[in-house]
């Protein structure tokens, strides 16, 4: 099974294990993990499950679509070359280890 | 070993969700649906139904197999005329859809969407002065209808005159994803004119210069989107975005009128008020069903819907499912009620339900701030339509914070 660490702003680690096709931002929300809000549900509408992908694995993500890309535009913290949106970024035994960033705040 | 499934027969209701008993009171209905099993027959009207909120999230997110271009009301538009002009957004599939989609997404971003929030701000103050001066009032007419029906139109640009049909669209449109019946035809009534200024209304010419409306046929042409096709975007806002926030907030506030303790709550604490409006929507959601058509025989949890067939989907009832909410009949703005389906989900979700939210969380907000207790001073009564759930009448008594 993946897993996905989740590092938030005070440098804590929580690692999580998500079977393949379940989304990082699923991941944070089932195992109680705060800093992601995702409010429109998964949707990608609302770029409040922003993460920062840890700089060794942004390139190993799918490409963000348009919309995505959009969205990160209106994020609460600013966003970087590694900003994506966890509702986005799909679980594979590729990812299995992936580090991502929790921001400040998402609202 | 275990036997390869079969795919078997769904169980058989003879409820019908658009009869004016189911309408009125429809959560025993849903429960009687969802314990049926995750596909019910709904023998009424020759279709099928899902209450269970894995099944409805599933349909919802999987297009392919569910359509929308076939109509996402009882009407199957590949044997019916539609009741209007189909929407390029609601009752379209990719890749038409992508296109139409896009055009609104670039214009309401989240952060346009925030940046109305100090005109917001104003306008919920300014109403809230006013009714507490009053004390008592029709929480409908006067407060779920009065804030929407100013902040709204306005965003769009929409010409002033004549706003009171947008209300009367919504209510005709919602009503016409259900059968021909009473609730129908009521609201029919004045149909030709109130679609005559729906679409003047649409028109570049008619929409104010820096609204959405506007913007959205500035925006049309990058999308490959023609004149014509940016009015009927402009349409859908109009469609979807007055009737169901006028009855989210209403019943936002029944709710609250009926659980005291909650408004308590959210009194002591109004930075809550988005998320206790997110709770509205899930255990009171204005938007209770959708259908799709099925593209090709699907199994769900053993049973076989044929290829194209219309399901209806009770968006509402899943957003109750014991098998996903904890207590799911309890009224309670302190659970985190996002992932219901009340704004849809996929790519259909509600394009405008961060404006919603916006408006939402603003109003419910000035109100918790400035008022202590909310009261019912009469009999709350119903406005039936075929897919919306909400209030005609609220009469409610309010109480004012000590200052």
């Amino acid at each position: 099974v993946p897993g996905v660490v989740y590092v938030s702003p005070d440098g804590g680690r929580a690692a999580v294990e998500l079977s393949a096709g379940t989304t990082v931002k699923d991941g944070a929300l089932d195992h109680g993990i705060d800093g992601i809000v995702a409010e429109c549900g998964g949707n990608a509408m609302c770029a409040t499950c922003h993460v920062y992908v840890d700089a060794a694995w942004i390139e190993r993500l799918a490409e963000r679509s348009e919309v995505e890309d959009e969205l990160l535009d209106s994020t609460a913290c600013p966003r970087t070359d590694t900003s994506r949106l966890a509702c986005q970024i799909r679980m594979s035994d590729a990812l299995d280890g992936l580090v991502v960033h929790l921001p400040e705040e998402q609202e | 070993m275990t036997a390869a499934p079969t795919a078997g027969a769904a169980p058989v209701s003879g409820l019908d969700p658009f009869s004016e008993a189911f309408l009125s009171d429809p959560y025993p209905a849903h429960a009687q649906l969802r314990e049926a099993g995750p596909v019910v027959r709904l023998e009424r009207y020759g279709i099928w139904g899902m209450a269970r909120h894995v099944p409805v999230h599933s349909a919802l997110n999987d297009w392919e197999t569910y359509r929308s271009s076939a109509g996402v009301g009882l009407a199957d538009f590949t044997r019916e005329t539609p009741f209007r002009p189909p929407s390029l957004l609601l009752e379209a599939d990719p890749p038409e859809h992508t296109r139409a989609r896009k055009t609104i997404t670039g214009v309401l971003s989240p952060t346009r969407v925030k940046s109305l929030r100090d005109t917001f701000e104003r306008e919920a103050e300014a109403l809230v002065d006013r009714l507490l001066e009053r004390g008592s009032f029709d929480a409908v007419d006067d407060f779920a209808h009065a804030f929407p029906n100013r902040v709204f139109p306005e965003a769009v640009g929409v010409p002033e005159a004549g706003r009171e049909h947008l209300m009367a669209y919504g209510n005709l449109v919602f009503n016409a994803f259900g059968p021909r019946n009473r609730i129908f035809e009521e609201s029919a009534r004045d149909a030709d004119e109130v679609r005559a200024w729906i679409a003047q209304a649409c028109q570049r010419e008619n929409l104010s210069d820096g609204g959405l409306g506007a913007d959205i046929h500035a925006h049309a042409p990058e999308c490959g989107m023609s004149g014509e096709e940016a009015a009927l975007l402009v349409r859908s806002l109009l469609s979807a975005g007055v009737d169901t926030t006028v009855h989210g907030l209403g019943n936002a506030i029944f709710c609250f009128a009926t659980h005291p303790e909650q408004w308590a709550a959210l009194h002591a604490d109004p930075s809550r008020a988005r998320a206790a409006f997110e709770e509205v929507v899930r255990f009171e959601s204005p938007v209770q069903t959708f259908f799709r058509t099925t593209t090709r025989d699907v199994d769900v949890e053993g049973v076989r819907i044929p290829a194209g067939e219309k399901v209806l989907l009770f968006l509402a009832a899943a957003n109750r499912d014991p098998r996903h909410w904890e207590r799911p009949d309890a009224f309670d703005i302190s659970r985190r009620a996002t992932g219901h389906v009340g704004f849809g989900s996929g790519i259909h979700a509600c394009l405008g339900q961060m404006l919603a939210r916006l408006e939402a969380e603003v109003l419910l907000g000035v109100l918790a701030r400035r008022v202590a207790s909310i009261e019912l001073a009469g009999e709350p009564q119903l406005k039936l339509n075929n897919t919306l759930r909400g209030l005609a009448s609220l009469p409610v008594t309010v109480r004012p914070a000590v200052a």
